[in-house]
């Protein structure tokens, strides 16, 4: 029956609707049943409708269209024979009203504002949320949640049910929050959307920079940038995974060991999407009140615009650092400053800045990677082993290993050579 | 949407009746209860006597058992609730910000099952 070779593309047609149109029609379902976990449910028996019915069929012209009628149809079945759902008359009737019309795609309305705030609701654990927005916003399968977590995938399986039934059970809203508590939960969807970013950019499994969740988190804040526009924070967070993403062809050495920024090859950037990039952080600037996520864009479009690493604007950089710790208090923005002093005033001067961090920031990788480098600069060398031995046991992936054991070794010699 | 408000805290957690906090502390009380009734949210709630003086009951083999306790073995424990109405999650948590208790110890909100579902 059941042909691999004829079934491939079938399924991948499946799967490229899904990625493509799954979390608008998984956003307007959940706003027809009132049911999160109902839709999502209507939504699979879809999908596995379609394997069956487009392997005989052919793909339809419009498969989301095709998709959501279906999708519809099976929750009008749900309702009729699930005693559990009887409370939900008025949605019944509602879909049955829908069930004469045959949707046209262009205009399925976009609900996934709304998704986007319920699957990043506080009240749900941040690796739940993450989980839930690259499920549901995203169509990704559990299986490659959990590979890009490194979970196993019944563990992922799991969490995803909880969070689906928790949010029925416990009803988090579905709806776009209101004015008074707008900033507070638009930051923590920026939040996830940032992690899911930071876990492609510097992963901490065996790639070191996983395009795919780069490029994931990257579409979903454009999404967002198209559903609430002029939102500053919104363009500052997609500026700020566009600039070091258009950098990914320069960070990896042949030996896969990271290069830092100052030894990157610029000619290797993606230009392109550094103009991008810029041109998102200085609408975003304009907009006046800049908040975290804008501030961080800008410095790394300061990185992105000069022509050499000695050629950057540090002195710019040191002062964003300011405005950002004014905003908020974090031992990490600091460390950054003193990172940038060190070029505008010299690696003694940020020497002298970084002790008062060691308290708060001595379980914190990038402090020792940053005193070694520091250290090395001042030709204090044998300071500087201890400190590369410091940032090499906290490394958190082979690439930035491999940087700092390669850095280590050159201090080494040159201690030997002297001695 | 009913949602139970469950207010733990540590004994000590709460101002002492003979603290200048104390009139602060109840007053919080005072107001969060008229703005639950004022909305029309409020189905109940009541403050618990300490665990001090609590009775556990169970039956194992037909026999009930009574027990003197417990006493609190965790460090905070279940001091009073309210029953509330409420349109959502979001509603619940906006109003147990109200209660004093959740500056010093935790207000659990835990939906009420519904049990209509298993009527016939």
């Amino acid at each position: 029956m059941s042909d691999p070779h004829r079934d491939a593309p079938i399924r991948e047609a499946v799967e490229a609707t899904v990625r493509a149109d799954g979390g608008r029609l998984l956003a307007l379902l959940i706003r027809h049943l009132g049911d999160f976990e109902l839709a999502e449910d209507c939504l699979q028996d879809a999908l596995a409708s379609a394997l069956v019915h487009w392997r005989r069929n052919g793909v339809p012209h419009a498969p989301e269209a095709w998709l959501m009628q279906v999708a519809r149809r099976k929750a009008i079945d749900r309702l009729r024979r699930d005693t559990n759902l009887r409370g939900k008359k008025e949605e019944y009737a509602a879909l049955l009203a829908l069930e004469a019309e045959q949707p046209d795609p262009s205009e399925i309305p976009d609900e996934r504002l709304r998704l986007i705030f319920t699957c990043c609701h506080p009240a749900l654990d941040e690796p739940t949320r993450i989980a839930l927005t690259l499920r549901t916003l995203g169509g990704l399968t559990t299986e490659e949640i959990a590979r890009a977590f490194v979970v196993k995938e019944q563990t992922m399986g799991q969490r995803l049910v909880r969070a689906r039934h928790k949010i029925t059970k416990a009803r988090i809203p579905y709806e776009v929050p209101d004015a008074e508590r707008w900033h507070e939960r638009l930051d923590a969807v920026l939040t996830v959307l940032y992690l899911i970013f930071n876990e492609g950019y510097a992963s901490c499994h065996d790639d070191y920079i996983r395009t795919d969740l780069c490029e994931e988190a990257i579409r979903l804040t454009s999404i967002l940038a198209r559903l609430c526009p002029e939102e500053p924070e919104v363009e500052g967070l997609l500026a700020l995974m566009l600039l070091p993403h258009a950098r990914r062809r320069a960070r990896l050495a042949p030996d896969r060991s990271m290069v830092p920024l100052e030894e990157q090859d610029r000619s290797a950037w993606d230009h392109e999407a550094i103009a991008t990039g810029v041109a998102l952080v200085e609408t975003a600037l304009k907009r006046g009140r800049p908040g975290p996520f804008s501030i961080q864009a800008a410095v790394s479009a300061l990185h992105a615009e000069a022509p050499t690493a000695e050629a950057t604007d540090w002195a710019q950089i040191v002062l964003l650092y300011e405005t950002l710790k004014r905003y908020r208090s974090n031992p990490i923005y600091e460390l950054n400053r003193v990172a940038a002093l060190a070029h505008t005033r010299g690696a003694d001067v940020a020497l002298s800045l970084l002790e008062p961090l060691r308290a708060s920031l001595g379980d914190y990788q990038p402090f020792h990677a940053l005193e070694a480098d520091l250290l090395r600069r001042e030709g204090r060398t044998r300071e500087a082993l201890d400190a590369y031995d410091a940032a090499i046991a906290g490394a958190r992936n082979d690439a930035d290993r491999k940087f700092l054991e390669r850095r280590r070794e050159t201090v080494r010699r040159a201690l030997d050579r002297s001695t | 949407m009913k949602y139970m408000l469950l207010i733990y805290g540590a004994p000590d957690s709460s101002p002492a009746p003979d603290t200048p906090e104390f009139g602060a502390y109840m007053e919080g009380y005072v107001k969060a209860d008229a703005t639950f009734k004022e909305e029309g949210v409020m189905l109940g709630g009541e403050a618990l006597e300490s665990t001090e003086t609590a009775t556990s009951v169970r039956i194992r083999g037909g026999k009930t058992e009574t027990m003197d306790g417990p006493f609190a073995e965790t460090k905070e424990q279940l001091g009073g609730f309210y029953l509330l109405e409420c349109k959502d999650l979001d509603a619940a948590i906006r109003y147990a910000e109200l209660i004093p208790d959740a500056k010093t110890g935790t207000v659990e909100i835990r939906p009420v099952m519904d049990v209509s579902q298993f009527e016939e």
